[in-house]
């Protein structure tokens, strides 16, 4: 537990060292809010929730946490600090943990500061504050999820270019795995077991109901089940990959 | 100790180290010597806990590498290759890193942070982040994190490399300072460091022990030790008077210089001298000479490198 909070310190203090924290978080909130108040038609809508500041959310992570994930490991492997890691009493499982939790803590921070958006929708009308703070939720797991995919994927190269395309584009087939695009293609031909397998794994159908502020444990245990699965993943690379 | 058993590592069809056995006891230098692609860091590299083996094994303290490494690298200080650091950190910060990942307590990490950083000079740079470092702090820095928290074993790839003559001795008074009571192991390919520090050298090719010996018995290797170099005035005269000396096995005369070769447990130099005075030549140069370690190395290498290609 030590061992892993020392990675995540570190990890964390990382970002700050570095210009990536404050352009990450500038340009997450401006993109955010611009979604939200021209795609999302925020005022014209009138109504008084955050649904269209938080139905954009997948579409905003799937650029800005491939950004955020891609240098995870593929630094480590290119200047070969990962050497002087792994050597350290720290196990694959503690850097792994800890490395990733300090990328989520980082991206939940960036989601905190969209408050604004939150204090704006209070001052107009009267919204249900419940599950406002559920999406809050739903949409901090769900990057948690792209996170581990990169946190897999940057594993597997020493090039963080390579890493954030491949994230981009496995993190795009997760996000769209349940959109008549993808389901059409296997229809027809494929079992129907199979087409809601497909269409179950998508980030997508699983955000919809949470970001209306509806928590349901399914997607709960989805998220965390996407997480323990791409981390695991991680380590397994890792362990077959660090040495080249 | 460190003892190893037919230490193996495979990448696919190309074996890197190839059934490396040896003994390290406390207070040895270990010097890995060899090529470039000898598999010297590939060694350390298992030794660390950092490769696994493809097959054979080796324990440190009684830790064994194919069983609980984290005890193992916990009694281990290791500066791989290149001496990778984390370039955003200040040298305090990472230090402070490493001590906390070495589970020393509040006080004691500050303490030997504070203490690693004087032995090394490190104060001046110390809020200095590591990436504006030059190359010898940047080495230096990579060592202080390998000896921070007083390990028994210390494996150091090219503790040297890229240092200045300065620097180099540093490093070498450092190393030699710690000698006492650890095992060190250290790898390079500048011969004299070998000299200067070891205790004992292995020669590694193509994965490979070649030759396990003390510097002093590798330089007696050399076809030059106890040899005589000497620039005279009259080199053709006095090559052919030299070789009727009943000490001299062979003279060789390379542009100026003569060198005289002796008899297995002959006086040369005596006889050396005694004819040079007999026959009143003027000498501008004379020089007894231990051995080529140089030399040695690339007569054992290169035996190697046939081998291979045929």
């Amino acid at each position: 537990m030590q061992a892993m909070t020392n990675v995540l310190r570190r990890e964390l203090a990382g970002y700050f060292a570095t210009p990536v924290a404050y352009v990450f978080i500038v340009i997450f909130l401006m993109a955010a809010s611009a979604l939200t108040f021209y795609l999302g038609g925020f005022y014209e809508r009138g109504i008084a929730d955050l649904e269209p500041f938080f139905r954009f959310h997948p579409w905003l992570y799937l650029f800005l946490v491939p950004a955020i994930s891609m240098r995870l490991w593929a630094e480590e492997r290119k200047t070969g600090t990962v050497e002087l890691l792994l050597t350290l009493p720290v196990t694959l499982q503690q850097a792994v943990l800890g490395k990733f939790l300090a990328a989520w803590l980082f991206v939940g921070l960036a989601l905190l500061l969209t408050f604004p958006v939150w204090i704006t929708v209070n001052l107009l009308g009267d919204p249900d504050n419940g599950s406002i703070l559920a999406a809050y939720i739903g949409s901090w797991l769900m990057a948690g999820g792209f996170l581990a995919i990169g946190s897999c994927l940057s594993a597997l190269t020493r090039n963080q270019v390579v890493a954030f395309i491949l994230t981009v584009v496995v993190c795009f087939l997760f996000l769209v795995s349940g959109l008549p695009l993808v389901l059409n293609f296997f229809k027809g031909w494929a079992p129907q077991v199979f087409l809601d397998g497909i269409s179950n794994l998508s980030f997508l159908s699983h955000f919809a109901a949470i970001s209306k502020g509806v928590i349901d444990l399914r997607d709960l245990v989805y998220f965390a089940l996407v997480m323990g699965f791409w981390l695991l993943a991680n380590i397994i690379v890792l362990e077959l990959k660090k040495a080249d | 100790m460190i003892e190893a058993k037919s230490l193996t590592k495979q990448y696919g069809d190309f074996t890197a180290v190839d059934g490396l056995s040896f003994t390290v006891n406390e207070g040895e230098v270990l010097g890995f010597l060899g090529p470039n692609g000898a598999g010297k860091s590939t060694t350390m590299k298992m030794l660390s806990g950092f490769l696994t083996p493809s097959s054979g094994t080796a324990s440190i303290q009684g830790h064994d590498l194919t069983g609980d490494t984290l005890a193992l690298r916990r009694c281990i200080g290791y500066l791989p290759e290149g001496a990778p650091l984390y370039g955003e950190m200040t040298v305090r910060q990472f230090l402070q890193f490493v001590a906390r990942a070495r589970s020393l307590s509040g006080s004691d990490a500050k303490r030997s942070v504070a203490q690693t950083m004087q032995r090394l000079n490190l104060e001046p740079v110390s809020s200095q982040t590591i990436e504006t470092l030059s190359k010898g702090y940047k080495r230096r820095v990579g060592l202080a994190q390998a000896i921070l928290h007083d390990p028994q074993v210390l494996i150091l790839d090219e503790p040297t490399d890229g240092l200045d003559p300065n620097q180099k001795h540093e490093v070498r008074r450092l190393i030699r300072g710690m000698a006492e009571d650890k095992i060190i192991i250290i790898s390079t390919h500048i011969l004299e460091e070998v000299e200067a520090l070891c205790s004992r050298a292995m020669i590694i090719a193509e994965g490979r022990l070649l030759v396990d010996d003390t510097p002093r018995g590798l330089v007696r290797r050399s076809r030059y030790h106890n040899a005589i170099t000497l620039v005279v005035d009259h080199p053709q005269q006095a090559a052919s008077a030299l070789s009727e000396l009943p000490e001299t096995a062979r003279v060789e005369l390379k542009e100026h210089e003569l060198t005289v070769f002796p008899q297995p447990d002959a006086d040369l130099l005596a006889a050396v001298t005694g004819a040079v005075d007999m026959h009143r030549w003027t000498v501008s140069e004379l020089r007894w000479e231990s051995g080529r370690l140089d030399e040695v190395f690339r007569e054992i290498t290169g035996r190697a490198q046939q081998r291979g290609t045929v």
